[in-house]
């Protein structure tokens, strides 16, 4: 069995992470954050260091402005839904997944004007155009760092300079990138980073976060739900310091303590590495697809302005198709259609037909790739 | 030999309290988070106890850190 489907989430999660969860159900299993015995404070603790970590990796100076969410979508709704007001202005792009797209189209109801800067057909964001879209009243721009269809990296360095020039927030989607390539959130000038813990970051599903920059006012970012704390007990209104302003109710701790190790492990092996062997197989996958016949391969073919993410179609042949045969002849396992990205795929000219997308991530091999290939030619010869 | 004797921090929450109990280890102050005593405060979590000796100097190390203190009591 070839694992091909790690955009949607990674599998298998790294060493240490499956045990760090039974550990925290075996041993601690207690309420973090909440009373004040041993085993509480040790569930405090993990929580507490997996905000380390995360801040370690992300180069976020505070680890009480990690906020934890349930996945990035919820972090995604509570930076959008938490500022933006009526009359107010959000730029994004035309390569955004629903986590991002929803959320505003939902508030466009609500008296807040969106504008969707076009990418180019490889999925490639000009800076200078979300920089003419920028208006008075912008409050905000929103932007994925790679698109979950495609793989291609949106320069989010170069927006993070245009937006401090106009005092605007950048919040960036870094649900496909978080542990795969690169990130600097402090040099990169992101003031709201979205993140997922169950892709490239090795923990459960279930785990997630917002990183609160220090130009976002936490008085000024209404919570998407109110609730107990653990902290402020005598007052029946909500705390107003991070992280708990938008931390109600008990936390995933075992999910947690699971993306703690998984973070670790990320850490250990440094996202450099990582990326340097995701490249390798990118390319090696892009430059195979491209020599088959019958076979258009979609977005910048080359692995530098990408992750490891590559869609495909075989001329004349569904993407539901290929993907039934690759699971049930070949058992390669990945994910076709329109992967929740209607915006990105009618970027891209594959709308709504949709793409075979091969979502690759550190643990694959360049031998899976080769096998893949093989497959995918063997498909393809039988439509010629 | 005199007994020892102690002074609490409160700070917000658990995860301030976990993260002060981090940046006084690494001040080389020794710490141990109790429960908030209830005379005290209402909070349900934890406060960070220090020696009495050390007050200043917890309370300096968190102010650089730029950790904000609920306060400070001898008990």
């Amino acid at each position: 069995m070839i694992y091909f489907d790690n955009a949607a989430t990674s599998w298998p999660k790294p060493p240490g992470v499956v045990e760090a969860m039974v550990h925290f159900m075996e041993q601690v299993g207690a309420n973090p954050g909440r009373a004040a015995h041993r085993r509480a404070v040790e569930s405090g603790r993990i929580v507490y260091e997996a905000r380390e970590a995360v801040c370690e990796l992300f180069h976020a100076p505070d680890p009480l402005r990690v906020v934890w969410s349930k996945n990035v979508t919820e972090a995604l709704n509570l930076a959008l839904r938490g500022l933006l007001r009526a009359g107010d202005h959000v730029v994004t792009s035309s390569m955004e997944h629903n986590s991002v797209m929803r959320p505003l189209r939902a508030l466009e109801r609500s008296g807040i004007e969106v504008t969707v800067v076009p990418c180019s057909a490889q999925g490639v964001l000009n800076p200078a155009d979300v920089e003419q879209a920028v208006r008075p009243h912008t409050r905000l721009v929103a932007l994925n760092h790679a698109s979950n269809v495609v793989g291609t990296l949106l320069p989010v360095a170069e927006v993070g300079a245009i937006c401090r020039e106009h005092e605007v927030l950048l919040l960036v989607d870094a649900a496909q990138t978080g542990g795969a390539y690169p990130i600097d959130v402090q040099a990169d000038q992101v003031d709201l980073f979205g993140f997922t813990g169950h892709k490239s970051l090795g923990g459960p599903m279930g785990t997630g976060g917002l990183i609160v920059g220090e130009r976002v006012d936490e008085r000024q970012m209404e919570p998407l739900m109110r609730g107990g704390t653990g902290s402020h007990s005598e007052y029946e209104l909500q705390p107003d310091f991070l992280p708990d302003v938008y931390e109600s109710g008990t936390l995933n701790a075992v999910g947690l303590a699971g993306l703690r190790a998984g973070v670790r492990w990320v850490l250990s092996q440094s996202v450099d590495r990582i990326r340097a062997h995701e490249v390798a197989l990118t390319q090696r996958l892009i430059d195979g697809l491209r020599s088959l016949p019958s076979v258009i391969v979609y977005g910048t073919l080359s692995a530098d302005l990408q992750i490891a993410t590559v869609s495909f179609n075989i001329v004349g042949t569904e993407s539901s198709e290929v993907g039934l045969r690759l699971d049930d002849e070949y058992g390669i396992l990945c994910r076709v259609g329109l992967h929740c990205a209607p915006a990105a795929h009618k970027t891209i000219g594959t709308f709504p037909d949709g793409t075979v997308r091969f979502g690759l991530n550190g643990f694959n091999t360049i031998d899976e790739v080769e096998t893949a290939l093989v497959a995918v030619e063997e498909l393809a010869r039988e439509v010629q | 030999m005199t007994p020892e004797t102690y002074a609490v921090i409160f700070v917000y929450s658990t995860s301030y309290a976990l993260r002060a109990e981090k940046l006084l280890i690494r001040a080389g102050i020794r710490t141990t988070l109790i429960p908030v005593p209830r005379h005290l405060s209402s909070s349900c979590s934890v406060c960070v106890r220090i020696t009495r000796s050390d007050r200043e100097a917890a309370q300096q190390a968190l102010e650089r850190a730029g950790l904000e203190i609920e306060g400070v009591h001898d008990i």
